[in-house]
């Protein structure tokens, strides 16, 4: 059949259409780089016009000029802040924060998907199910109940849950944790049985099945799910402004948000460069490890 | 005697130790030591709450008595209640429309530029999704600036202007949109994308020679063949969005009188900086009824595709 239309395809009449459709792609190309020009704009805008204005000075900004320009650039701002013990504190309240619950995440979530995924047992497809269930209840439903058990907590136990920056440690997981194990149960159960089985045969408990195998072979995951966990819970914008108050236990978007907006007199030089330098962090580690970034996005939708 | 007694008791805890040791060693009982910490922190932190949250919506404003529904009826009979259900909605529909629109229509133009060079362009167009959104949000904050607007400065000269991006209702809802779609179209062109990559070549190529236009290979190839990540993507981002909270806190704290309100901000206002909680909780408890009709059509997808497996 495929050799039918290919002996008839060289006739004459094909020729010409052959030309035009390389021509029509040649103009779908220059048509899809306009458009496409069009959208970077669109979607590149915001983040070009913080990193311009981060640049000028107060005198700059109030003054009647192009906006989209700096006439006179001045890292005074960028300075500003990070002589500023109040914004390095917020950095550093962030950073904390992040780090512990990546590393919280990690531990339950793959432990908890290696179980899930290989170790069968009474409940474990509904928990399964659960925890995409979980994953799919967002966080501004729950902040109300929290709000009241905090109090709860106070009273009954006496630990102050409220206005502390630790206290985002314990609740950033449940942002976290059901996605990274729901994308590691794909990526384990991508991995064929056989390999498992072996080291089980050879005497292998399933600890070391799940450090000597599991994790190796599946560590594009890992890498996806922990950067995933790393930008939710440095984006994280909800729990810390309803459950923290005080300046110092403030982080970084929050902290911009409430303590750089001051009243009318907004100064928006500092808020940007603060707001580009909160953005630093989830930025580098995209430009430097985009494949996994993409990988732990698609992984969502796409295994099941 | 006293000897086989004794002999008898430590051969039976002899025998209760080995017993706890077997079902220590037992593959269930292993594995659900290791999901243990899930299990907590899923009915402690999600669960529970949830649940709490029904219990709370029933209380009085000084939480001391059970009310029952009198605080939806409540809701019921205030306007602003209303036009936050009709804000959240018109939000919810017309940023997931516009945005699988756009993230559709980029996903293709990516796809139809050469290989090397697609990677450089679907870095840059991510970067929205990147940025927290807090944080782009504040740049758009700067960007419709009743006085300073960059936008009104470029729109000037047009003869346009100025236009009080967060100053009017109707405005200050576009721009609430808008910056949704900012953030999430790359999510839906990355999906798209991802998704187009796996429609087979052969198929456009067998088209093409069969005289389809690309109109009708994107209709009747791509968009088939597409069905499943447009729906459980589109469905997904209806429920982020419809319990959206950072933008419209960022952009507008609700304001113009309180015309651009969703669920969550509403809530927030209500429950934690008036002081009602059950009130916040019983707002917050209307985001219920669409996260679990797109969670139902979510899981049934999934568990389709598992028996399918």
């Amino acid at each position: 059949m495929a050799d039918a239309t290919i002996t008839t395809s060289p006739g004459a009449p094909t020729r010409p259409r052959y030309g035009s459709m390389s021509r029509d792609r040649r103009w779908a190309l220059r048509w899809s780089y306009f458009f496409l020009t069009l959208f970077a704009i669109f979607f590149l805008t915001p983040p070009i016009y913080m990193f311009v204005t981060s640049l000028k000075s107060s005198a700059e900004i109030s003054a009647e000029i192009n906006p989209w320009w700096v006439f006179d650039p001045t890292l005074s701002n960028y300075i500003g802040l990070l002589t500023d013990n109040v914004f390095l504190t917020f950095f550093l309240n962030s950073a904390l924060i992040s780090v512990c619950v990546v590393t919280i995440t990690m531990m339950i979530s793959v432990v908890a998907a290696f179980a899930l995924a290989r170790m069968k047992f009474w409940g474990s497809a509904t928990l399964a199910t659960g925890v995409f269930l979980t994953y799919l209840i967002p966080e501004t439903l729950l902040f109300i109940p929290l709000f009241k058990m905090f109090a709860w907590v106070n009273d009954t136990f006496g630990i102050q849950l409220m206005n502390h920056w630790w206290t985002m440690i314990i609740l950033y997981p449940t942002l976290t944790v059901p996605f990274c194990t729901w994308i590691m149960i794909g990526y384990f159960a991508s991995i064929p049985k056989e390999l498992d089985e072996a080291a089980l045969i050879d005497g292998a408990t399933w600890f070391q099945t799940l450090t000597k195998i599991f994790i190796p072979v599946a560590l594009p995951g890992l890498i996806a799910a922990t950067i995933f966990a790393f930008t939710v819970s440095w984006a994280q914008f909800l729990y810390p402004l309803a459950f923290t108050t005080s300046t110092k236990e403030l982080v970084l978007p929050v902290g911009i948000i409430t303590t750089l907006i001051k009243g009318d007199v907004f100064n928006w030089g500092q808020i940007m460069a603060g707001a580009l330098l909160g953005a630093a962090p989830p930025l580098i580690i995209y430009a430097f490890l985009m494949d996994y970034y993409i990988a732990g996005l698609t992984a969502g939708a796409t295994k099941g | 005697m006293a000897d086989t007694a004794l002999r008898v008791s430590a051969a039976s805890s002899a025998d209760k130790r080995s017993g706890l040791q077997k079902l220590m060693q037992r593959k269930s009982t292993i594995a659900f030591l290791m999901t243990l910490p899930l299990i907590v922190l899923i009915f402690t932190l999600v669960a529970y709450p949830a649940g709490y949250a029904l219990y709370l919506a029933m209380l009085n404003k000084a939480m001391t008595k059970f009310v029952w529904f009198k605080n939806f009826d409540f809701l019921f009979s205030r306007d602003t209640f209303w036009m936050v259900v009709w804000q959240s909605c018109l939000f919810a529909i017309s940023a997931v429309v516009f945005k699988a629109f756009i993230g559709f229509v980029v996903a293709h133009l990516v796809n139809n530029i050469p290989g090397k060079k697609q990677r450089k362009w679907r870095g840059m167009l991510l970067v929205p999704w990147v940025i927290p959104a807090a944080m782009s949000t504040l740049s758009w904050l700067w960007l419709f600036d009743s006085s300073y607007s960059a936008f009104n400065w470029l729109l000037e000269p047009l003869g346009i202007g100025p236009i009080p991006w967060l100053g009017e209702t109707g405005w200050a809802r576009f721009c609430v949109i808008l910056v949704n779609v900012w953030i999430g179209a790359p999510f839906f062109m990355i999906m798209y994308l991802a998704a187009l990559k796996s429609v087979p070549e052969q198929l456009h190529e067998a088209a093409e020679i069969d005289g389809a236009s690309w109109w009708q290979r994107i209709w009747y190839i791509n968009l088939p063949m597409m069905r499943n990540i447009i729906a459980i993507t589109a469905l997904f981002s209806t429920i982020l969005t419809f319990a959206n909270f950072d933008i419209v806190r960022v952009l507008t704290r609700g304001d113009p009188l309180n015309t651009t309100h969703l669920f969550a901000t509403w809530a927030f206002r209500l429950g934690i900086e008036s002081g009602d909680i059950p009130l916040g909780a019983a707002v917050s408890l209307f985001m219920v009824p669409i996260l679990a009709v797109g969670a139902t059509i979510i899981l049934r997808d999934i568990n389709k595709r598992g028996s399918e497996v």
